[in-house]
């Protein structure tokens, strides 16, 4: 049972938050596996590893991606973000002012979806906000407290 | 001044930047790694399992399977080996646990255990289990150990049996002229905490057992260790970060015992074992399932005169929590309504399907949606308002409840004040269904309810409190920050009574059983209620402390000082003062020399005058109060497709007093969205052997961003006088409404009677037709 091809590992470079790191990793490691496991970014959650649950989401190269179901090879050369590299940025505060979060589990995951959100459409309505908001899952709150963070981040709102 | 305000969590920072931490979050080097072999067959003889090969992969250190230490184990009833032993009673029940250098080892490896079964018939549902002719779940229920109040019967699949007799049932269906019955059912499903349960354990060569665990039950784990492994429970340390979320399925003991026999097999080295989501949702402990049968009896007028309430909860494999949540259910088995003559049966029923344990409201929510469901047919039997039914009836103080507890306006709120303001809230006047156009419909569904935070008899919470330099307290407490906003609410508390900011306590976050002060258990929506005396006790205790310093230098009896703001100042001239700073760990004068003591205060609660149930008529005192609530649904109804979107759900909950205005709607509406969630489209489906179809976030599907209605969350303050502040609990108050206000609207809308679980559109369409 040696030498299991899967076993094999290599030298890979990520770029994470405006850093350079350098992991020694297997092929089928995922991104999240490798940001928590070898980065000891631990932000980003494994709430299923099937790109259900969204608790995973990072950016890459500015896109909310959710890291379980990205390996971590083929974030090479990219720019990735987690929620560590996130400082007071109008939606975290929102988030606290907001009561969007309880158990905190979800957190990092929906911070990054509203993060990008924000950047990427700044006027987003109802719809869009549904439609970027609806691939992660939350289980504490009503998801009414997510939508008015949200919401009071984005432009339109003032 | 800070009671009732919405302050935010004080842990927010940590929360929103990823940094803070849970059980999954912890990893050292020396760190081992176990994978669970799971039964893929529901009821199996199990006649070898291999282990040879898994073995024999390089980084592996151990595989065991249940002979590796075969005790049953439970919380109330010993019925559960950690991993199986000879049988298999449940698809997905752990078979084996691979231990190796990394998790992708363990994985690979364990994919090379092989087990060879004989199937058993499956035990596909509680009335089936009941069949004379069932096959047998539990072959020597007999012979379990019991610890707690459960009579299971042996040579059956009944796992406990919880009796109501109250009243006189002849004379009840006499006086009634009106008689309704109903049937319900649903099947299991889950809590879906998005943190899967996690526990890493070290069984050191000391004897000490380190146990790093994902549990809403930290202190009860001392004990079953020592229960069922000998290990001295002094020598047992939990320890509990942020939980990411419980919801009663983090309240029962599972992988923690796998984790330790793992540690012990791989010479005490620490060993982490973390749920994958599939097997958090199947392998460990999920919501009850229930067939049910409620017959209500009314005067002509209205006024209820007898309850028959029969239910048969599908526990799955093996009792654990269910056995606690049948009798639950039973205890406020009427619902919130006086009802003088009782008869109810509340069955724990083995069946061959994941194995259940406590789920938020812990038997309200599935007795409430059976009885309120039954209350709107009597209501339309009546042809009487479904609002003015349920007030008619509304428990009141005098009356009592099914278990012939006495109520009084402390250990009740007050249902009517409930109904009132739901009643504006919703705009119950402007009609239950309207029509809007050809084919949708708007319609308004109610339900009461009302729940017990019964506890264990024997048990209490304590708090600890000690000073920093700068006067600040630092409070220690044994609940556990699930989510609930436990830690805020503390510090407020402690904040009021020593008049000072806030943002000036320090609460320790996680919980450590070798210094943090017991509570009994994070569950029951008790730790506001019994956490928050204690550290009301525990603020008193320093107040008296500080005082006695203060006393001695500044001249004056203890008795004339103040304690706020950060001083200690005399009462008839706030002037004379000294700061907490400085007397917090005794007075130094300028010459160096001292006076007085260092403030180290505690605090404690003791639940007192809970008693046990009397097993033949459930007579006795179940719990310390009962939260009451009103709440409802509104649907719109597409009655071509049979699909809808719930437009609202409101709560009015009388939350004796509101701690955190924030916290706590943020527990009614997030309660709301679960039992909405639950009602609408949760439940395992099961393939003719007993296989969940569903096992994953993909399938199992929960309530999204956007799916949700508008919430609407009122609350009524009637003091609970041993409350803190007059508190009581709320934090599952909201989900036990919704399953049966949601079933009530959509019956309305659809106009047919919706009696089974989830309300998906497939659900309505088929009773329709049925209907004809």
């Amino acid at each position: 049972m040696n030498g299991h091809p899967g076993s094999v590992k290599f030298e890979i470079e990520l770029l994470v938050n405006d850093k350079s790191h350098h992991a020694a990793i297997r092929a089928a490691d995922t991104l999240l596996r490798v940001l928590r496991e070898h980065l000891g970014l631990t932000g980003a959650k494994a709430g299923c590893e099937n790109g259900d649950c969204g608790a995973c989401t990072v950016h890459v190269d500015g896109v909310p991606i959710k890291s379980c179901m990205m390996l971590a090879i083929e974030a090479r050369g990219s720019r990735i973000a987690t929620i560590e590299g996130l400082r007071n940025t109008p939606i975290q505060q929102a988030f606290v002012d907001h009561f969007a979060f309880q158990c905190g589990f979800c957190t990092p995951g929906f911070i990054m979806v509203c993060h990008a959100l924000a950047e990427h459409r700044p006027k987003a309505g109802d719809d869009v906000i549904q439609e970027w908001l609806q691939s992660n899952i939350c289980r504490c709150t009503s998801y009414e407290e997510i939508g008015a963070a949200i919401k009071s981040v984005l432009r339109w709102q003032g | 001044m800070t009671i009732g305000e919405a302050v935010p969590r004080i842990e927010s920072k940590d929360k929103v930047t990823g940094f803070a931490r849970y059980a999954n979050d912890t990893q050292s080097p020396g760190l081992l790694h176990g994978w669970l072999v799971l039964s893929p067959v529901s009821h199996a003889q199990i006649l070898s399992i291999d282990i040879s090969q898994a073995l024999a992969v390089r980084g592996v250190q151990a595989v065991i399977t249940g002979q590796y230490f075969p005790v049953l184990t439970g919380g109330v009833l010993a019925d559960r080996p950690p991993l199986a032993v000879n049988k298999v009673r449940y698809f997905g029940e752990p078979i084996a646990v691979v231990v190796a250098e990394t998790e992708h080892i363990a994985k690979r490896a364990a994919e090379l255990v092989r087990a060879e079964y004989r199937p058993l018939a499956y035990v596909s549902s509680p009335s089936q289990a009941l069949k004379p002719d069932s096959a047998l779940v539990h072959e020597d229920l007999g012979s379990y150990r019991k610890y707690g109040d459960v009579y299971p019967e042996p040579g059956t699949n009944v796992g406990n049996r919880v009796k109501i007799r109250k009243g006189d049932m002849r004379s009840g269906w006499a006086a009634g002229e009106f008689v309704v019955e109903g049937a319900y059912a649903f099947n299991t499903s889950d809590h879906g905490a998005m943190e899967p349960r996690c526990a890493i354990v070290e069984a050191m060569p000391s004897g000490l057992v380190e146990v790093r665990t994902s549990t809403q039950d930290p202190y009860n784990i001392k004990r079953l260790f020592q229960r069922f492994f000998q290990v001295d429970q002094s020598k047992v340390a939990v320890k509990v970060p942020f939980v990411g979320g419980g919801f009663g399925g983090k309240g029962s003991c599972q992988l923690e015992y796998i984790a330790y026999l793992a540690s012990t097999a791989c010479g005490g080295r620490p060993v982490k074992l973390n749920n994958i989501r599939e097997t958090d949702l199947v392998g460990s402990p999920c919501h009850i399932g229930l067939e049910a049968k409620v017959k209500l009896a009314a005067t002509r007028e209205g006024k209820l005169t007898a309850g028959e309430i029969t239910f048969l909860f599908d526990n799955g494999g093996y009792t654990d929590e269910g056995a606690l949540v049948t009798q639950a259910a039973a205890v406020d088995c009427t619902g919130p309504y006086r009802i003088d003559n009782v008869w109810c049966d509340a069955l724990s029923v083995y069946t061959n399907h994941p194995y259940a344990t406590a789920f938020r409201g812990f038997g309200h929510t599935e007795a409430m949606f059976c009885v309120e469901r039954t209350m709107d047919l009597l209501a339309k039997k009546l042809r009487m308002d479904p609002m003015e039914l349920r007030y008619l009836n509304a428990i009141k103080a005098g009356d009592t409840s099914p278990t012939q507890a006495p109520f009084d306006s402390s250990n009740l709120g007050d249902l009517t004040k409930c109904i009132d303001k739901l009643k504006s809230l919703i705009r119950w006047d402007e009609g239950q269904r309207i029509v809007l156009d050809g084919h949708k419909v708007r319609a308004i569904g109610l339900a009461c309810i009302w729940k017990t935070s019964g506890s264990a008899v024997d048990t209490g919470s304590g708090a600890t409190i000690t000073f920093n330099h700068d006067g600040t307290p630092n409070l220690s407490i044994g609940s556990v920050e699930i989510g609930q906003g436990n830690r805020t609410v503390m510090a407020q508390i402690l904040a009021e009574r020593m008049n000072m900011p806030v943002r000036l306590v320090h609460v320790k976050m996680d919980v450590d059983t070798q210094i943090t002060p017991e509570h009994w258990k994070t569950v029951a929506s008790s730790s506001t209620t019994m956490v928050g005396r204690a550290v009301l006790d525990a603020a008193e205790d320093v107040i008296a402390q500080l005082k006695r310093n203060a006393a001695i230098v500044l001249g004056r009896l203890p008795e004339t000082l103040e304690v706020g703001h950060g001083k200690v100042y005399a009462n008839d001239d706030p002037s004379v003062s000294l700061e907490i700073g400085a007397i917090a760990s005794g007075y130094m004068y300028p010459d160096g020399s001292a006076s007085g003591e260092p403030v180290i205060g505690r605090g404690r609660y003791r639940v007192h005058r809970q008693s046990r149930l009397d097993p033949e008529t459930g007579r006795g005192i179940p719990g310390l109060q009962w939260t009451v609530g009103a709440e409802a649904v509104e649907v719109e109804f597409d009655t071509r497709e049979c699909t809808y979107r719930i437009v609202k759900a409101a709560s009015v909950i009388d939350a004796g007093k509101v701690i955190n205005e924030g916290t706590a709607r943020g527990q009614v509406a997030g309660g709301m969205n679960m039992g909405l969630s639950f009602a609408s489209r949760e439940a395992f489906l099961f393939d003719a052997k007993g296989a969940v179809l569903n096992p994953q976030l993909r399938s199992y599907k929960m309530i999204r961003f956007g799916e949700n209605p508008i919430y609407l969350v009122d609350f009524v303050e009637t003091p609970f006088l041993e409350g803190p502040y007059g508190a009581r609990g709320i934090g599952e108050h909201g989900t036990i409404g919704m399953p049966a206000a949601l079933a009530n609207a959509l019956s309305v809308a659809a106009e047919v009677e919706l009696n089974e679980l989830p309300l998906t559109p497939e659900l309505i369409w088929r009773n329709r037709e049925a209907r004809g």
